[in-house]
């Protein structure tokens, strides 16, 4: 037990040193804790009906969990700022895969439309 | 590994590495580069997911309901704390708590196996009212939740002729027997319904429900399968990944100075949580 707790003396002293910082517990279980309310708060929010805002108030509160799991419990807070530059460089790449697609969304709405109208009309005459 | 690499007390250190710390930085970075893959990897899915979300809202509001939102909450409570777990597991490896990271190893797999039995339980129930991914989905009776509304509805349902019969008797309890009667038939007419009792107003055969939301609604269990089958494989291999770290745990091969390969998998179980926060809310809480 004295190495371990020499271990997290000299570990506490050198927090400019990054890699090998480790977290107090009560910031680990609070991180939980906030958690936990988060889910709570959305399973809540969910049941009231708030039209158009449903979707971004959802994804406005798993994005504040996603954030401290990311900060907290992957040590991204207080880890190289290369491994940031990594995770939300991978999120720029998501979000410019889904803009494109999108740009390209209704194209071929309108074949699949006419399509799925001729199906219909086909079963109904059955 | 063994000592033959030449590294002496240091059984874990590579060769190929200076020391410890080059060791360990080394991983970390290759954890995230995976964990960057990983993302783009599901990212197909959640482009998916926007895509059909955005041309057929009505789909996702309709067969949303088919979903659990108690199961699925549980399950994140499960994945939260575990990911707790897993943090306070890289926390014991740091500071040489032996045993401290084999219980919290061992919460951590015991969540995941948690996770994967409620998750076994949501998919028989789903696979047992017909709703499949892909050309095998035929949705029956209750699929859509409206088993419970069926039930509370044909309770108070006679024929009109045992409504009179009653009312002759027992005029307060006929009364409003009669009420409910004449909700129903209302309730009927407004569904269209021919007559065939209250097994025939099932929301998905419901004719309000126009045709074309009707064919779509299996896009969104194809997405729904793909999405946590998917992340369902991640958990599995988590416990694995885990199971083989615990192992090694018992063993006392971590130290302070080697514990690399617990926060990496602790990286990558925190990815799995982190993907399941945004499934949660797109698949289970629309409205």
């Amino acid at each position: 037990m004295t190495a371990a707790a020499s271990t997290e003396h000299d570990h506490a002293e050198g927090h400019d040193h990054g890699d090998h910082h480790v977290l107090p517990l009560w910031l680990l279980i609070g991180t939980w804790l906030a958690l936990m309310g988060l889910t709570i708060f959305t399973v809540t929010a969910s049941t009231f009906h708030l039209g158009a805002f449903d979707l971004p108030v959802a994804m406005g509160i798993a994005t504040i969990k996603a954030t401290l799991v990311m900060l907290i419990f992957m040590h991204l807070g207080f880890d190289k700022s290369f491994h940031s530059l990594l995770i939300y460089g991978s999120f720029l790449f998501v979000f410019l895969f889904i803009s494109f697609v999108w740009i390209d969304r209704g194209q071929y709405q309108v074949d699949i439309n006419e399509k799925e109208q001729q199906e219909i009309a086909i079963d109904l005459g059955q | 590994m063994s000592d033959a690499h030449g590294h002496g007390d240091k059984p874990f250190l590579a060769h190929h590495f200076e020391d410890e710390d080059h060791q360990f930085d080394s991983g970390k970075l290759g954890i995230w580069a995976f964990l960057v893959t990983e993302i783009l990897f599901f990212s197909g899915l959640f482009c998916a997911y926007v895509i059909y979300r955005a041309m057929h809202p009505e789909v996702f509001t309709f067969a949303s309901n088919a979903l659990d939102t108690q199961m699925g909450a549980i399950n994140t409570g499960v994945l939260i704390f575990s990911s707790l777990t897993a943090a306070w597991a890289v926390r014991n490896a740091q500071l040489g708590q032996k045993t401290g990271l084999i219980v919290n190893l061992s919460i951590t797999i015991l969540c995941a196996f948690g996770f994967m039995g409620i998750k076994y339980l949501e998919y028989s129930h789903k696979f047992h009212l017909g709703l499949f991914p892909g050309d095998k989905y035929e949705a029956k009776e209750g699929a859509y939740g409206d088993e419970s509304k069926g039930n509370a509805n044909t309770v108070a349902f006679t024929s009109p002729e045992e409504e009179e019969s009653a009312e002759e008797t027992e005029p307060g309890v006929a009364f409003s027997r009669g009420d409910t009667a004449e909700a129903e038939l209302a309730e009927q007419e407004a569904h269209g319904d021919d007559g065939h009792g209250h097994e025939e107003l099932a929301p998905w055969n419901d004719p309000n429900v126009p045709e074309a939301t009707k064919r779509k609604l299996k896009i969104f269990f194809g997405i729904y399968f793909c999405m946590t089958g998917l992340h369902g494989i991640h958990v599995l291999i988590g416990i694995l990944v885990l199971g083989w770290l615990l192992t090694r745990a018992i063993r006392g091969h971590f130290t302070p100075t080697y514990y690399g390969p617990i926060d990496f998998a602790a990286l990558y179980w925190h990815l799995v949580d982190l993907i399941w926060i945004y499934l949660f809310p797109l698949l289970y809480l629309i409205n």
